[in-house]
């Protein structure tokens, strides 16, 4: 399986991710050498294999819907790149 | 004083021996010294001394908890109130952690002194520490060679003796791979044992935070102060936590060891395997009994590993956006480019690439090719050590398929640099704890031995780990010039 340089701007472009033009080659060669790796896993039967999405396979841990956590807002907002009134600022999405 | 055991250390501060400002300017004064090492990131020299000094007003008034006055150093993956806290990341170079991570908390309340934070590989993402935005750190048995990753930092400081004893976090080998190729102990406790409250995370069902330090017996205090059940951490277990010191003594007369084949086939280099024989062989001496198992899927786990670790990375990572924390690029035209330039300037290439991956295997038309694909694997390699460890009480096996490699010398092969996670991955994959003790010399660079356990055994790895170190005196080797 291989991937083209099409494919790395698709999925660099799902994932918000940008990507030197000059490096896009280099990542689709790294990356179907990666697919490469995994097509090894279909040499196994899996059919009637349960997944397995984590090691205890507990389920999630309810708690009394109560308020636990202090107020930071102000501790939260003092590592923000940019905030105004109380609010993070980001560019204009609607005009 | 950087040579003593932590139980030396302990008696040391209480005796009035020494006081902890004393020791703690000891490894301030090595740390400064051994700069080149690039072991640490952050040095939080003056809370350090401040800390010390508060030490050492409760041990005169007889009010030390466990670690009072030992210093201590975090990898730089857990969230320190007050203090930069960049998971190796230009993305976060900027970043103040504005709580502490609960693994952080429990030492403080211990009364560890923090000298500071040390280097790892950019999101934990590497095994060879050279990801980091913040460059490579070097081994120090040979400062040419790389000191295993992503906990590289943390291996780094504890055998060049730049701090008592640190903190690491394991997800593919991460603490197991690096404490071998130094020459120290490493222990990767059971996922769930120690809260990943503010440790940031790669693969959360993957990622566990461990000790890692010169011993057995420093590791089981150590991980007394970590582990435990966490109300923040939604996977944390809620299982009593032993003495782990208690036990160390035991003897291990009649226990059972597996080798699983498929650890000891051909692909082992001849100079591991002839360390690793010598190692069991002094096993087989203290009574136990040494039995080959199989374990046919473990050939499985770096491919199911590298579709289910950036799958999850690709999820965990996309809170860097830029706009709550961390970097954020200059002018940005709208939102998208914000967020694109953003990622795109503050990830290194590794993460990137592994970012790309998990994104692939997640997207329509391909999740259940590769990402339920990999879960169903995972299960069939999580069976693999149930069984074997209904059979025997531990599994042994080697670490790494050599010793320590030149820096510089993988970063041109993705994959090659995949592979040499081989014998670590697949305990993350089943979530079973497993440590690395030093197990001999190969050339003058340390060789590491695995020894794997049941789900909550950490004491019994502990107590096996100990009794090897009660006849061997690896663990005590420093490297020359750190002596």
């Amino acid at each position: 399986m291989s991937l083209t340089a099409d494919d790395v701007n698709k999925i660099a472009h799902l994932a918000r991710l940008g990507i030197d033009k000059r490096d896009v080659e280099s990542y689709a060669k790294d990356l179907s050498g990666m697919l490469d790796l995994m097509t090894r896993m279909s040499d196994l039967n899996t059919d009637n294999v349960e997944p397995m999405a984590h090691p205890m396979g507990q389920a999630q841990r309810l708690r009394a819907d109560v308020i636990t956590e202090q107020n930071n807002r102000e501790k939260f907002m003092a590592i923000a790149p940019q905030v105004e009134a109380g609010l993070y600022l980001v560019p204009k999405v609607i005009e | 004083m950087h040579t003593k055991t932590l139980p030396d250390l302990v008696r040391g501060l209480r005796s009035r021996e020494f006081s902890s400002l004393e020791l703690t300017q000891s490894f301030l004064n090595r740390i400064r010294q051994h700069r080149h090492l690039n072991a640490y990131i952050t040095v939080t020299e003056e809370d350090a001394l401040l800390n010390a000094k508060a030490a050492d007003v409760r041990l005169a008034e007889g009010k030390a908890e466990l670690l009072t006055g030992i210093p201590i150093a975090h990898k730089d993956i857990f969230c320190t109130l007050d203090v930069k806290t960049t998971c190796g990341s230009k993305m976060l170079d900027n970043f103040t952690a504005p709580y502490n991570a609960t693994v952080v908390e429990k030492f403080n309340q211990a009364g560890a002194v923090m000298l500071g934070k040390l280097n790892m590989d950019e999101f934990a993402m590497g095994s060879s520490n050279e990801t980091s935005y913040y460059g490579a750190v070097k081994n120090p048995w040979n400062t040419q060679a790389v000191p295993g990753g992503s906990s590289g930092g943390s291996a780094a400081a504890v055998a060049a003796r730049l701090a008592a004893c640190a903190t690491g976090t394991d997800t593919g080998g991460s603490i197991r791979q690096p404490a071998a190729l130094c020459g120290i102990t490493g222990l990767k406790p059971t996922y769930g044992r120690v809260s990943r409250y503010g440790m940031i995370a790669y693969a959360s069902s993957l990622d566990q935070g461990g000790p890692m330090a010169h011993s057995a017996e420093d590791a089981a205090i150590l991980l007394q102060t970590m582990a435990g059940f966490d109300e923040k951490d939604s996977t944390s277990v809620n299982c009593p936590v032993p003495d782990y010191s208690a036990g160390l003594n035991k003897s291990i007369a009649g226990l059972k060891i597996g080798l699983p084949k498929e650890f000891f086939s051909d692909g082992l280099n001849s100079h591991i395997a002839a360390t690793l024989e010598a190692a069991i062989n002094e096993y087989r001496k203290l009574g136990a009994e040494i039995k080959e198992i199989s374990m046919p899927n473990l050939k499985l786990a770096i491919p199911a590993y590298y579709v289910i670790a950036p799958a999850e990375c690709s999820a965990n990572l996309s809170r860097f956006d830029g706009v709550r924390f961390g970097y954020r690029c200059e002018n940005p035209a709208d939102l998208t480019d914000l967020y694109t330039r953003t990622r795109g300037e503050g990830f290194g290439k590794e993460v990137k690439r592994r970012i790309l991956m998990g994104t692939y295997a997640l997207s329509a038309g391909y999740y259940e090719a590769y990402y339920i694909k990999a879960q169903k694997i995972r299960r069939l390699i999580s069976d693999d050590f149930k069984n074997a460890l209904s059979e025997v009480d531990v599994i042994m096996g080697p670490v790494t398929p050599a010793t320590a490699f030149g820096i510089g010398e993988k970063m041109g092969d993705p994959i090659e640099m995949y592979l040499s996670d081989i014998y670590t991955i697949a305990i993350n994959l089943a979530g079973v704890p497993a440590l690395s003790i030093p197990a001999g010399f190969i050339a003058e660079m340390p060789v590491g031995l695995q020894i794997i356990g049941n789900y909550f055994a950490e004491d019994m790895l502990l107590n096996i780990a100990h009794q090897y170190q009660q006849v061997t005196d690896w663990h005590q080797q420093t490297p020359k010039g750190f002596e």
